[in-house]
């Protein structure tokens, strides 16, 4: 106040920063992730530089447990997660593609019991989802002895393989494909199309011109989502795949449980993560959505 | 019919379209020249967007022929025909910037890269667009700008026919004006047949050299623009102009009609030969008032009413009091008529200024 010759008291910056309605409102949700999310990932990371099958977090660090990742053969863990990972995507974009594109454009009012339907199974646990899918590949399963009665002929035992591990998770991640893409594919307004056609462009033309430029960010958001969901994926591989491959995240499992050794998951995890959040973070600063889809 | 010499590029024979029981055009023949700018117009529901829609092919016709030089094209679809349409929406592409938007009929026809990057330069300087914004993204550019590149990018595509669809229907008043004699400029410029759909029919008078009428469905009536002005067929494409005055009619004896409503006689100058009933129009521009009224063959007394500035006119609305009707009267602003609401005025017109139609 100007009649006030000492001045307002002086506050310290971090003080009126505090003061501020937002950031009192923020404050719990905030304390919460710094304890439930932010806390234990840096323990994880604290414990990858611990020597190997130490319990304590407090040793002098080390990197002991990185080099272990080669000599010990886990890169081939990591390669048949990604190995899987990107085949499922690439699975689930030619599965997803022409029935999120009937959703979007084609199916009209059924679109929403389509949805209901594909949504429908999420509200039953995956492991017993899988369950039904063991059920089904078992050698005089249920494919298995249809085609027996039916048209007399047996097949080997499709299950712990690689394909029934693929097809695993595919089933299980098609949600997390299809929806992005129908939302990527009722993006590209029909009069685009017409007009592309119009100037003489042919179907495959207005394919690669304008649906699939003007799709691309459900595209890639759906294809990111199911490559690091599958990337990190566990129960598709123990159960349908029995020891037919190690996945990473079954490294980790057992690291942890089994061998007792947490520096050495730990160390496997900071791997995953890292290269799972170097990949969001290097397509999404690569490609600009906003220029994408129009708005820049 | 008009003064272009050549003969028919369109030939449309009986064209009819129903979307299961609703029949939205029906009974069409049409033939536009080559190198006419020819223009639709119809209120909305009318069937001018059907009609245009089945004649670049992205709607079949469910009766009828669609004739381009003589060749009938009813399947062939919109890619394989050398025509190309410009969008109420214009249907520019987000995702390319104003170049490669102009560049693309040009793109998918294979053309080699280096003569496409000339011609589009050639289009955006023919469309007045600074070649800088070959890189520019479609969004950033004014609403005109897109018009102009909508246009660009059909120029590129070198239809024998260019059709509109209400392109400037979301302009506003002073751009629309500017761009229709811009659209009549590069017709003239490119020599091509233009073939234009609009709901305004002043717009289709501006830039049109015949204009047809549609009426639910159908034609009602071609011809150039005044033959539309001071010739309409019916009751439809004359009020379709803007206010008239209408009466319906009935023959009473030599050159003359008798208005139903009120049973007043006033002379035409129309051979009545086989007229019974109809409708008698009086634009309000030929309607005199007052002193100069009074000599008039036709004249009625009524009761002024109100008057409206239009800019470069005066419109007086009078009532005739024992029918309650109120006759539109319009003057040009430098000659007004000095008198006010409630006075008693004469109005009247001569026989040859009214428009006898039959419905």
């Amino acid at each position: 106040m100007a009649n006030n010759p000492a001045g307002p008291p002086r506050r310290t910056r971090l003080g009126e920063w505090l003061r501020q309605p937002g950031v009192l409102v923020a404050l719990p949700t905030t304390l919460f992730l710094l304890v439930g999310f932010a806390g234990p990932l840096v323990i994880v990371v604290v414990y990858s530089f611990m020597p190997p099958r130490t319990f304590s977090m407090f040793q002098a660090p080390t990197l002991a447990n990185f080099v272990s990742v080669v000599t010990d053969s886990y890169y081939i863990s990591f390669f048949w997660s990604f190995a899987l990972a990107t085949v499922t995507v690439g699975l689930l974009l030619l599965v997803c593609y022409p029935i999120a594109y009937g959703m979007a454009k084609l199916f009209g009012k059924w679109a929403n019991l389509v949805t209901v339907l594909i949504a429908l199974p999420l509200l039953i646990s995956e492991n017993i989802r899988l369950f039904g899918w063991v059920l089904i590949l078992l050698k005089n399963g249920i494919l298995d002895g249809s085609l027996q009665v039916v048209f007399g002929l047996s097949i080997p035992s499709l299950l712990y393989t690689v394909p029934a591990i693929v097809l695993g998770l595919v089933y299980v991640y098609l949600p997390f494909m299809l929806f992005p893409l129908v939302i990527g594919l009722s993006m590209v307004p029909h009069s685009l199309k017409e007009a592309a056609s119009d100037l003489g462009a042919s179907r495959l033309q207005i394919f690669r011109e304008v649906e699939l430029p003007l799709a691309m960010p459900g595209i890639l958001i759906g294809s990111m989502l199911t490559f690091i969901l599958s990337l990190g994926s566990l129960a598709e591989s123990k159960i349908l795949g029995g020891q037919a491959v190690v996945m990473i995240a079954d490294d980790i499992e057992s690291a942890f449980t089994f061998a007792q050794n947490w520096p050495k998951g730990s160390v496997l995890s900071v791997m995953l993560i890292a290269f799972s959040g170097a990949l969001v973070f290097f397509l999404f600063r690569r490609i600009d959505l906003d220029r994408i889809i129009g708005r820049r | 019919m008009s003064g272009v010499a050549s003969g028919p590029i369109l030939q449309l024979r009986q064209i009819e379209k129903r979307f299961g029981d609703f029949t939205a055009v029906t009974g069409v023949d049409l033939d536009i020249a080559e190198g006419e700018f020819f223009t639709l117009v119809g209120p909305s529901g009318s069937g001018k967007t059907t009609m245009i829609r089945m004649l670049v092919g992205m709607e079949r016709p469910t009766g009828g022929d669609i004739l381009l030089r003589g060749q009938r094209i009813n399947e062939m679809p919109a890619n394989k025909r050398p025509t190309c349409m410009v969008f109420q929406s214009l249907a520019l592409f987000p995702h390319k910037s104003v170049g490669e938007n102009i560049d693309f009929p040009l793109k998918i026809a294979g053309v080699d890269p280096a003569k496409r990057r000339a011609r589009v330069e050639e289009l955006l300087s023919q469309l007045r667009l600074p070649l800088s914004y070959y890189e520019k993204a479609v969004q950033q550019c004014s609403g005109g700008e897109q018009q102009r590149i909508a246009l660009a990018r059909a120029l590129a595509f070198d239809p024998e026919i260019l059709f509109f669809d209400e392109p400037l229907s979301a302009l506003d008043f002073r751009l629309r004006k500017t761009l229709e004699k811009e659209l009549k400029d590069i017709h003239r410029e490119t020599g091509k047949t233009f073939v234009y759909i609009t709901h305004s029919l002043e717009e289709a008078m501006v830039m049109s050299d015949r204009i047809g009428i549609m009426q639910e469905g159908r034609i009602v009536q071609v011809g150039s623009p005044s033959e539309i002005y001071n010739e309409p067929s019916n009751k439809f494409v004359a009020q379709f102009m803007g206010e008239v005055n209408t009466l319906e009619v009935e023959t009473a004896g030599a050159a003359r009609v008798r208005n139903l409503a009120d049973g007043r006689e006033y002379q035409v100058d129309q051979d009545l030969d086989g007229f019974d009933r109809g409708f008698l129009i009086i634009r309000p521009e030929v309607v005199k008032i007052g002193p100069s009224a009074e000599a008039l063959a036709n004249r009625i007394e009524g009761t002024l009413y109100n008057d409206y500035a239009l800019g470069s006119r005066v419109q007086y609305q009078v009532r005739i009091e024992d029918v309650g009707v109120h006759w539109l009267v319009e003057r040009l602003q430098d000659e007004p008529f000095e008198s006010v609401p409630g006075a008693s005025v004469v109005i009247g017109w001569r026989p040859e200024d009214g428009i006898l139609v039959r419905d």
